[in-house]
């Protein structure tokens, strides 16, 4: 099993970087390689991250309501660069309605206040790709 | 304080009582630090001085209030921070306000004019108006006010980098409504050290930026006397995640820096200073917050007095405005959380705030619902007219415990503001990521407590409903606000004088290079239509943009 | 996708068979020797540049500058970014990128990161294989980062072509205890936050420094030299950008056979160390031999050595 590498992103003008920080601090605590690409990244600027560091997991930090445009935006890139075996999660206000609708838009799961930061690392080793982490023996 | 043999008795009791009984008592420690003993009695407190540490309200070091009568003369202004969609609707959620009671405005923007973006820039799609009202251009201004009196009104606007902008547009509605500047009254947030420390909506490097807030400092203090041109803010830097006392030192510390640049420019402090204004957070540990109130009075008084050398009372007021924690509320069960913002708003009123902002329930949830936020606003009135803590001035003055935390809580910020001191200022400090670092340890510390138990929240890690299905009147932003918006935005573009808008741009930009006062110019911009976006643009071209460097 | 698949994508320049292959080697060691075996005769094109230095000297904001001056010439850059592993959880924060946001997503410019992963030398020992994968995929410099504390100095010697040593005022101390032979690795000293003004004594003394190592141009064919930068002022960038390209020239312009000789040579021992750790080693400690020796070497029955050749013996041969 390879280290789990986790892109921590925070799409759009949403500049309240508390959770995005702390869950890079616990991912780390937990054994993850990850990268936070910090404030204001436009979906290019994610996928192109996530492309280059071949992260297994996106996480998107997202507060300010505008989780309906800017969220499908970027799973839409992500499968128009040919990547389908990412895992896709986000944290942040999210109200519940709106969980189907972004599921069906390639959110895996949706964490929101307060989920223990145990939560979120447990999800993602039980729901990341498999195929990625695992290697073959010989 | 009290007659030595008496406290010498005391000590004595004392030390035999602990032997008998505080046995198997965990050891306690609130937000700051500062451990929590089971019991105070005079002892604890023998070192205040009543006249040089207390005195009474209206009295210096004003620790008990900067009015001689407080809410006995007037009560706080209950100012319900609001904002969303287009003009016209947050006009009407205004409206709404004032019909049912508050006594002031208080404007949030979106996230496109925090960060000095029009609702047109390709980088606010999806954001237009979904957690603040969008304000493109004078029009939008001038539509978020229509029908509100601005002589008759007070309103305090969040808005921080675009200041000049925002407030430039404010000036010119109230023109056009015929009031005059010395007329009008309010508060911009204006602060932009805790940008770069907290909040992260900066777009500008710090010198610039703080060049900014001088400026608008200083063209108050000339002509619009009344209004407060910051509010400098604690409240962020406790939301990101600072313990109590790291919250009162680095405001305290931001406001220092802003006291001394002003003063650079030749200004006198008893003249600017009796207008700056600050805000704090209330959040869940009662007396500890009290006690940080009290705290920040006395010692901005004393900072003012030995400082900087302030020698009217105004200059040394501590007025302050405060809003209940939102980071303490939770999404499971949200009605639990009008009985937090009561007790929060409560340990506000007993610190004896000017102005208060109570949170909606529904707050981890969406921007609040009109059920929500006059259940907020009934839980200001329901204090003020039915506790009866009103009738007195800071009742709990004299109690051992709060005195000793009044006094332990000033201790712990000052360590902190001597380090920043010696670091060389705010300025210099938070170049270091000196209080971005001490905030992130404090959140990620704070958070592991939740998550190890050791911190309960109710609903959340303790008294849990499994099978909680929330249900609580939805608000949403209505998506067609976007288009609405972005018609308006491309009228108004169409219609203006472009020559006009490009001539007072441009001298924009030559008053920033020559390092003038910016206002007059970004005024006349504003009144020829001009857009947020390009005038925030003029000035990167001069200023720069601030690239943060990230601390964890 | 099949390791050759990825390859010949490789070769294309595709950052999707980049990106793979980097985590491949990085992960599989099996996999890292067939895709070395596959890409090294395309290697040897790319202008490797180390940049190492004291944390808090600007590594970071610096590649980012020389990153886009790189590719105004019209240059392609692969960037990796060496960031230390916790010791307690094995998990890292990966911090570099988010200091080089103004590339971060240019076309052009493909930046990695990378843990340490154990590997005490301020890189990853993944890195010189990361390194040779941009190479064959076509990226015209290379650029290192380190850790920046240890023995980055040492290690990034072994992979860069050209090293560029970071330092800034405020660290005078760090110049001072600099460890002998240290002075020595690197070719380039850039002084940086040079818009200080405490800048010029800083890189008083690392002139200081240098001529008290009496270093002999006739000897070593190149002086290191100093320049000053910064990052946020854009100073000295360009001037960086030149004098690293004259470093490479200097490097091409020489008795290249036995520079590269040397350079190989080092890559292979490094090789076999790699090999030993992770075939040798590894298996034996998974089968019960290993402990049976340890016990013998305790008892006195065996010496070390002899252990170390049964297992060499047992382990290395395929």
């Amino acid at each position: 099993m390879k280290r789990i590498k986790v892109l921590v992103a925070k799409p759009g003008l949403d500049g309240h970087d508390r959770g995005a920080k702390v869950i890079c601090r616990a991912l780390r605590d937990a054994g993850m390689e990850v990268v936070y690409s910090g404030l204001e990244q436009t979906s290019e600027q994610i996928v192109s991250a996530a492309i280059q560091e071949d992260a297994d997991v996106i996480g998107l930090s997202i507060l300010s309501g505008a989780h309906r445009v800017i969220l499908p935006s970027v799973t839409k890139m992500l499968k128009e660069k040919g990547i389908t075996d990412v895992l896709v999660i986000v944290g942040g206000i999210i109200p519940t309605e709106d969980h189907e609708f972004l599921k069906r838009h390639g959110i895996a799961a949706i964490f929101g206040p307060g989920t223990p930061l145990k939560k979120a690392a447990e999800y993602i080793r039980e729901n990341v790709n498999k195929d990625r982490i695992l290697i073959e023996e010989k | 304080m009290f007659d030595s043999n008496f406290v010498k008795q005391i000590k004595t009791k004392k030390e035999k009582w602990q032997e008998d009984q505080s046995k198997n008592v965990p050891e306690r420690t609130n937000s700051s630090g500062i451990p929590i003993n089971l019991f105070y009695d005079p002892s604890n407190i023998d070192q205040l001085n009543y006249d040089k540490d207390l005195c009474f309200p209206g009295e210096y070091p004003f620790t008990r209030g900067i009015h001689n009568t407080m809410y006995r003369g007037r009560l706080w202004t209950m100012r319900q921070f609001s904002g969303f969609g287009t003009a016209e609707q947050t006009n009407q959620r205004y409206k709404y306000l004032l019909s049912e009671g508050e006594t002031g405005l208080s404007v949030a923007f979106d996230f496109p004019t925090l960060k000095g973006y029009d609702s047109d820039d390709p980088i606010s799609m999806g954001e237009v108006g979904v957690c603040g009202v969008a304000i493109d251009t004078l029009k939008d201004m001038e539509l978020l006010f229509e029908g509100i009196p601005l002589d008759k009104v007070t309103t305090s606007m969040t808005i921080n980098a675009p200041t000049p902008v925002l407030f430039g547009m404010y000036l010119a509605v109230a023109e056009n409504q015929g009031v005059s500047w010395d007329q009008i009254g309010g508060t911009v947030q204006n602060d932009a050290l805790k940008e770069f420390i907290a909040q992260k909506s900066f777009i500008f490097p710090p010198e610039p930026s703080v060049k900014l807030v001088i400026d608008v400092i200083e063209f108050c203090v000339k002509y619009v006397p009344r209004w407060n041109p910051v509010s400098i803010s604690g409240y962020h830097i406790r939301e990101a995640g600072s313990t109590a006392a790291q919250e009162l030192a680095f405001t305290l510390s931001d406001g220092l820096t802003y006291v001394s640049k002003t003063i650079e420019r030749d200004l006198d402090v008893d003249i600017f200073a009796p207008r700056l204004s600050l805000f704090f957070c209330a959040h869940n540990d009662f007396f500890e917050e009290i006690a940080k109130f009290r705290a920040a009075r006395r010692m901005w008084a004393r900072f003012m007095k030995e400082r900087f050398g302030a020698k009217k009372d105004r200059s040394m007021w501590m007025r302050f405005h405060t809003q209940t924690s939102g980071v303490a509320l939770t999404a499971q069960q949200p009605e639990n959380n009008i009985v937090r913002v009561a007790l929060q708003a409560l340990s506000a009123v007993l610190g004896g705030t000017q102005s208060l902002h109570t949170n909606s329930f529904d707050e981890a949830w969406q921007l609040p619902s009109e059920k929500a936020v006059t259940i907020a606003l009934r839980t200001q009135q329901i204090i003020s007219h039915e506790s009866g803590i009103t009738a007195t001035i800071d009742p709990l003055a004299g109690s051992y415990y709060l005195e000793w935390l009044t006094d332990k809580i000033e201790e712990e910020a000052m360590k902190y503001i001597d380090r920043i001191d010696n670091m060389g200022g705010m300025i210099e400090a938070l170049k270091k990521g000196y209080p971005q670092r001490e905030i992130a340890n404090s959140a990620y510390e704070f958070q592991k407590e939740v998550d190890n138990r050791k911190q309960v929240i109710v609903g959340v890690n303790q008294f849990m409903d499994e099978r909680e299905e929330v249900k609580i009147p939805r608000f949403r932003i209505d998506p067609e606000v976007e288009k609405v918006q972005l018609e308006r935005l491309k009228q108004i573009k169409e219609n203006r004088n472009q020559e006009k808008v490009l001539k007072h741009l441009n001298k924009l930009k030559k008053a920033a290079e020559s390092n003038e006062n910016v206002i007059p110019y970004v005024l006349n911009s504003v009144k020829v239509f001009a857009t947020l976006g390009e005038i925030i643009t003029t000035l990167k071209e001069v200023y720069g943009v601030f690239k943060e460097q990230i601390v964890f | 996708m099949d390791v050759q698949t990825l390859v010949d994508g490789l070769f294309k320049g595709d950052i999707i068979s980049t990106t793979r292959l980097i985590s491949l080697i990085e992960n599989d060691f099996v996999k890292a020797q067939e895709i070395i075996r596959k890409i090294y005769p395309h290697t040897g094109n790319a202008h490797v540049i180390g940049i190492t230095g004291p944390p808090g000297s600007g590594k970071s904001s610096l590649v980012n500058k020389l990153a886009l001056t790189w590719r105004n010439r019209g240059k392609t850059i692969g960037i990796i970014a060496v960031d230390p592993s916790s010791p307690y959880s094995g998990g890292a924060l990966l911090g570099d990128r988010i200091r080089m946001r103004e590339i971060s997503g240019v076309e052009g410019i493909f930046i990695r990161s990378m843990a340490t992963r154990g590997s005490l030398g301020g890189l990853a020992r993944a890195t010189r294989d990361a390194i040779n994968i941009l190479d064959a995929s076509g990226k015209d410099v290379v650029i290192v980062e380190t850790v920046g504390a240890g023995q980055s100095e040492v290690e990034i010697m072994k992979v860069a072509q050209t090293i560029v040593m970071v330092l800034c005022p405020g660290l005078g101390d760090e110049i001072q205890a600099m460890k002998a032979g240290t002075m020595e690795i690197a070719d380039i000293f850039a002084v940086n936050k040079s818009d200080k003004p405490e800048a010029m004594e800083t890189v008083n003394d690392l002139e200081r420094m240098l001529n008290y190592e009496g270093l002999d141009e006739s000897k070593v064919g190149w002086m290191p030299l100093i320049v000053s930068t910064s990052s946020t002022a854009n100073i000295g960038i360009e001037e960086l950008v030149d004098k690293i390209e004259e470093h490479q020239g200097f490097l091409t312009s020489m008795t290249s056979e036995a520079l590269h000789e040397k350079r190989a040579a080092m890559e292979l021992v490094d090789t076999l160390i790699t090999k030993i750790e992770n075939e040798a080693i590894k298996k034996a400690k998974e089968s019960p031999v290993y402990n049976e020796l340890v016990k013998k070497i305790v008892e006195k029955k065996i010496d070390p050595y002899q252990a170390a050749d049964i297992i060499l013996r047992k382990y290395m041969t395929n």
